[in-house]
């Protein structure tokens, strides 16, 4: 469905390059949690596929059309195949729920007829299905501004199917959202996909979340894929690999024994930890 | 102990805001004397200021009695020609500004368009409305026509610079929302940029109405009609009674307009 050959970010003005040689494949259906540090390029990757960040080097395959390297007018077609729900939610704020999820449509309807609101019956159709969906029945005419954030994140989730996409990249869903929000959105995006077939990708800064929803884990370090591989893999020495040793194991430390997590003793064995075990490349396929 | 040595009385100043003492007291006494010499250069002609004060004093008579009858017609259309005036430019200066305001701002437009239409803002803004009047009169002869193009080219930097601040100061991620639905820079602008500056644009357009209508009051004085024209002439026959009527006039109408326009911004949140 989706693959990315090579895929390097270079921000302008940057010593360092903000995603190097990234290699991926999501296949039909793959629900992928893409986990790392913060500043691992986590959202640079996610938005560099429907190219809101132009990437420097690499391709990015849809099916198989190449998105990298297509003019305006394609790329705008081709964006139209990708939904992406973003993590302060992106809604207009002065603008109806209703119209929020119309504007998932304007891909495909021309100026003037998205300016007048004249939405084909089909859009309308399929917008009323997906609130009720989403669970927001009734709320067609709220401003966007009147609702509290899971409520948001709702219409933020249908806009994007709103698309009828290939495929949902999906930018820290939950990290604006309480804890029990954020494991229902991510139930209600899990369920979505999987009416549908969907392929996702969803960038997470919660490992539980990740492991309990997403059955696929990509770990992201400095802009290098560093794991690859099914969630029920990832124990310790994995998330060492992509957190960096010290933060991971004060962290597990912390939750398991209580212990102050700046005691002499764990931090010279997390360093110690920390230059034993970063191996070059992922472990699995 | 370090508690007992911190609470004997020790004294607090607040630091000055020049630092260096010679320089300060330099400031202190050059500024002065600065404006002592300065003054002394300027040659007033207390001669001619004796002279003018009846005239002057006649003239603030005259405000005591405004005339608002013997010129009735004249003033009526003075005051209509000048609303006109202010509605048509601001509508057109509005107008105007949409495509120069949209140029200017950095995250929707490339760099040369957005060079040109800062070019345009930064033309139109730094004219005087007077200069600017001169030009359109020489332009297209004397009469409320050069007074609108005046107000409209005046409006365009006004409006389109408040504008463009107000779009790049939008929040960027509706903006990306809709480009990541596929949507046209067209669509990205009706669907993402309008709705989140219209108000804030629909209230600068009221405020340029209350200066568009001030300035209709000014550049009539230099041939650009509306009720500056009719109170050039006023002074011009020596009717100060009329010209106090005039003035009080456009006095009313400000005060009007400034009430209505706040009110009016007030209710767009
Ligand atoms: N627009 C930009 N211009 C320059 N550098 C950028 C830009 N956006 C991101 N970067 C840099 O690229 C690197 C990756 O950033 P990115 O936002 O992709 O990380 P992330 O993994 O999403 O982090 P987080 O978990 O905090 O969201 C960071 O070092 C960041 O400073
Ligand atoms: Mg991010």
């Amino acid at each position: 469905m989706l693959r990315l050959e090579g895929l390097g970010k270079r921000y302008p003005g940057s010593q360092t390059a903000a995603l190097s040689d990234v290699d991926l494949e999501v296949g039909a259906g793959d629900i992928v949690a893409l986990i790392g540090p913060s500043g691992a390029g986590k959202s640079t990757l996610i938005r560099c596929i429907n190219r809101l960040v132009e990437p420097t080097e690499g391709r990015v395959m849809l099916g198989n059309q190449e998105l990298t390297g297509l003019g305006a007018r394609q790329l705008r077609q081709a964006r139209r195949r990708i939904g992406m729900v973003f993590q302060e939610f992106a809604l207009v704020d002065r603008l109806s729920v209703m119209e929020n999820l119309l504007s998932g449509r304007l891909g495909y309807v021309g100026f003037w007829r998205s300016a007048l609101r004249r939405f084909p019956q089909s859009d309308i159709d399929m917008a009323f299905q997906l609130l009720e969906r989403v669970g927001l029945a009734g709320f067609a005419d709220r401003r966007a501004d009147a609702l509290s954030g899971g409520q948001r994140q709702r219409v933020g989730i249908a806009r994007a199917l709103m698309q009828a996409p290939d495929l949902l990249l999906v930018d820290e869903p939950t990290a604006s959202l309480d804890p029990r929000t954020a494991r229902q959105i991510m139930r209600l995006i899990d369920e979505l996909c999987r009416e549908r077939g969907l392929p996702a990708i969803i960038n997470l800064h919660d490992v539980p979340l990740a492991r309990q929803f997403c059955p696929r884990v990509v770990g992201l370090t400095a802009g290098r894929v560093v794991y690859d591989g099914p969630s029920s893999a990832l124990d310790a020495e994995v998330l060492t690999r992509i957190y960096g040793g010290e933060d991971w194991e004060k962290m597990a430390e912390a939750a398991r024994e209580d212990e102050p997590p700046d005691e002499p003793g764990e931090a010279t064995r997390s360093t110690a930890d920390q230059a034993g075990t970063v191996p070059p490349k992922a472990g699995l396929p | 102990m370090n508690r007992a040595t911190a609470a004997a009385g020790m004294t607090w100043r607040r630091p000055p805001v020049i630092a260096n003492p010679w320089l300060r007291r330099g400031l202190f006494i050059g500024v002065p004397l600065y404006l002592f010499v300065a003054l002394g250069t300027l040659e007033i002609n207390w001669a001619r200021v004796m002279a003018g004060m009846p005239r002057a004093l006649e003239f603030l008579a005259a405000l005591a009695s405004p005339d608002f009858v013997s010129r009735a017609d004249q003033i009526i259309d003075g005051v209509l020609e000048s609303l006109t005036m202010t509605l048509v430019s601001t509508f057109l200066g509005f107008l105007l500004s949409v495509p120069v305001a949209l140029g200017a701002a950095r995250n929707l437009a490339p760099v040369p368009v957005y060079l040109t239409c800062r070019a345009i803002i930064a033309i139109s803004r730094s004219f005087q409305e007077i200069i600017i009047a001169i030009l359109f009169v020489a332009m297209l002869g004397f009469g409320p026509l050069a007074g609108v193009a005046t107000l409209a080219f005046a409006s365009i930097g006004f409006i389109a610079k408040l504008a463009a601040e107000e779009i790049e100061a939008m929040n960027p991620r509706p903006l990306e929302a809709i480009r990541a639905t596929g949507g046209s820079w067209l669509q990205r602008v009706q669907w993402a940029v309008q709705p989140q500056v219209l108000p804030r644009v629909a209230g600068i357009t009221l405020y340029r109405l209350d200066i568009n209508f001030r300035e209709s009051a000014i550049i009539g004085i230099v041939g650009a009609g509306g009720i500056g024209a009719t109170l050039n002439t006023a002074f011009d026959r020596y009717e100060f009674e009329t010209a106090a009527a005039i003035l009080l006039v456009i006095i009313v109408i400000v005060l009007a307009a400034e009430y209505t326009s706040g009110w009016l911004r007030g209710r767009l949140r």
